[in-house]
């Protein structure tokens, strides 16, 4: 029997409640560190911060719409080996199912962790959230954006809209999480809903001495008409898309102002090699080479590979894509990369029945294979 | 296509088994188009789906596979990853107007010379058939 419980909220900042909650958290015994997203400065950016000291937690702000990076590679970082003491981690929907695709790779554990996810409401790109912010102050723009009840369908703020990676997110609950915070549908002003959605969840919970509550009431219902509504611009950003691609020649004026920087790869969660080929000396040609395959057409664009790099990776990550749209966060130029590599991605996991994220026991696509399988890919001659 | 359009195949095979059957075709004296070229891999197992698309990308208007049967690999079991891997740029590819079909995928013994032999001239005329890669006339790529 699941544990439902609520964080009361008082003085109308759940914000301020939330804190309260993680410090719970931190002063038992059991936990050693928490990973959340804190405001360091008075503005700009909240960044994933390691907090041991509860006193340290007054700058955490888990409801911030902001998502300078997915910190599911940080808390791959933080559990691969031991530390000797158990951390929780305040983690959105995409992080948590990009660290479950980095722990089938052996990249990160869940022995020693506590998963708190978090219902998203999405974020702006780091760009936009300076605007989103303007001359506010951080915690009140976050309050601000959330309103009274969690899930308010209209997220422009200051001319300013979340990212079209959140817009056409179609999982704003967290899977595979320990501790659910419920915020969708919930009277922020009031309570906020947290369940445990593991043994560990619940013992966790259970010590914190928390008052129950019947059930998160309207969260359901919320949820379910704020995936409807990214389903439909889901759907039509792929199509949109898949227009906009459908040969090499588009493909390539697609990613025209591409300059080779690999940030997309850097932001990338999934992308799991640890030696990337396209940072080694495989790239590095001779000059006579270059001149060689410039006077085969009468002109060769430097930098070179610029399509071969982004089909490698698509082959070699977009089964595990998980939608976060940090690649388009990343990206200096502004390229869509996010809707390009979810249309990819769109294909490949359905061809083999696989939704990153969703089980741990569902091993990578191309880490198996069955000997009695994709018969009509090998070709017979007569 | 036009008559004069020539294709440039390029075919990463196995050391134990198609490379093998290759050889059997040459000293066979078996005719084969001579518009193929061989890569001779240790195992399919071993062909990272980028050596494909970049030899797509880079003159190659069609890619060949081909390693043991299935239950024969010399290393157990490369050949059912290789099989993910094609159908992995099978859903890939064509979403950029790169066709399936010039990328295939076969199993050919080390004893079959004459299957090589057929394979590759199939192959060839399909892709002869299907025309340039769009890559070879694009000044961008």
């Amino acid at each position: 029997m699941a544990t439902t419980v609520k964080i009361q909220v008082d003085g109308n900042n759940p914000v301020l409640a939330l804190q309260g909650f993680l410090k719970g958290l931190l002063d038992d015994e059991s936990i050693g560190g928490i990973l959340v997203p804190v405001h360091l400065f008075e503005k700009g950016l909240p960044m994933p911060t390691l907090v041991t000291d509860s006193a340290k937690l007054s700058g955490a702000d888990p409801l911030a719409p902001a998502f300078s990076m997915n910190s599911a590679k940080l808390l791959a970082r933080l559990t691969r080996g031991q530390s000797g003491e158990r951390i929780a981690a305040v983690l959105r929907p995409c992080e948590i199912r990009a660290f479950v695709e980095l722990v089938k790779l052996n990249q990160g554990s869940l022995d020693d962790v506590v998963i708190v996810g978090v219902d998203c409401m999405g974020a702006y790109d780091n760009l936009s959230y300076k605007t989103f912010l303007g001359d506010a102050d951080s915690f009140q723009a976050t309050l601000d954006f959330h309103g009274l009840i969690g899930g308010e369908a209209d997220t422009v703020r200051n001319g300013v809209d979340i990212a079209s990676a959140c817009q056409s997110c179609e999982h704003p609950a967290p899977q595979n999480a320990d501790v659910v915070i419920g915020i969708a549908g919930a009277h922020l002003h009031e309570s906020i809903p947290v369940m445990a959605t593991s043994a560990r969840g619940e013992a966790l919970l259970s010590g914190l001495n928390l008052p129950d509550i019947e059930s998160a009431n309207g969260r359901d219902k919320t949820l379910e008409s704020l995936i409807a509504a990214r389903i439909v611009n889901r759907d039509a950003m792929l199509e949109k898309t898949k227009a906009l691609t459908g040969t090499l020649t588009d493909l390539s004026e697609y990613l025209s102002a591409c300059v080779n920087c690999y940030n997309c790869r850097v932001a990338c969660p999934v992308c799991y090699c640890k030696e990337c080929v396209f940072n080694t000396d495989v790239f590095e040609h001779k000059p006579w080479q270059y001149m060689e395959w410039a006077k085969r057409k009468g002109s060769l664009k430097m930098p070179t590979d610029t399509i071969f790099y982004h089909l490698t990776r698509m082959a070699h990550m977009s089964t595990a894509c998980v939608g976060c749209g940090q690649c388009s966060n990343a990206c200096p130029n502004g390229i869509p990369v996010m809707e390009l590599f979810r249309t990819v991605a769109a294909r490949t996991q359905e061809s083999f029945d696989y939704e990153p994220g969703r089980s741990l026991d569902e091993s990578p696509p191309l880490s198996v294979f069955k000997e009695d399988e994709f018969q009509e890919t090998v070709s017979h001659m007569a | 296509m036009n008559n004069e359009f020539e294709p440039t195949i390029l075919a990463f095979v196995c050391n134990w088994c198609t490379y093998t059957a290759a050889d059997l075709a040459g000293t066979s004296r078996m005719v084969q188009q001579p518009n193929l070229r061989l890569v001779r891999m240790m195992c399919t197992g071993m062909v990272d789906p980028k050596y494909i698309v970049k030899s797509l990308l880079s003159g190659a208007d069609g890619v060949l596979v081909s390693g043991c049967h299935p239950g024969d690999c010399h290393y157990i079991n490369g050949n059912y990853k290789a099989r993910r891997r094609v159908k992995l740029l099978n859903e890939i590819l064509p979403q950029f107007g790169i066709e399936k079909e010039r990328v295939k995928l076969t199993w050919v013994g080390a004893s079959e010379g004459n299957e090589f032999a057929a394979t590759v001239n199939n192959f060839i005329n399909e892709i002869r058939e299907l025309g340039p890669m769009e890559a070879c006339s694009m000044a961008v790529v």
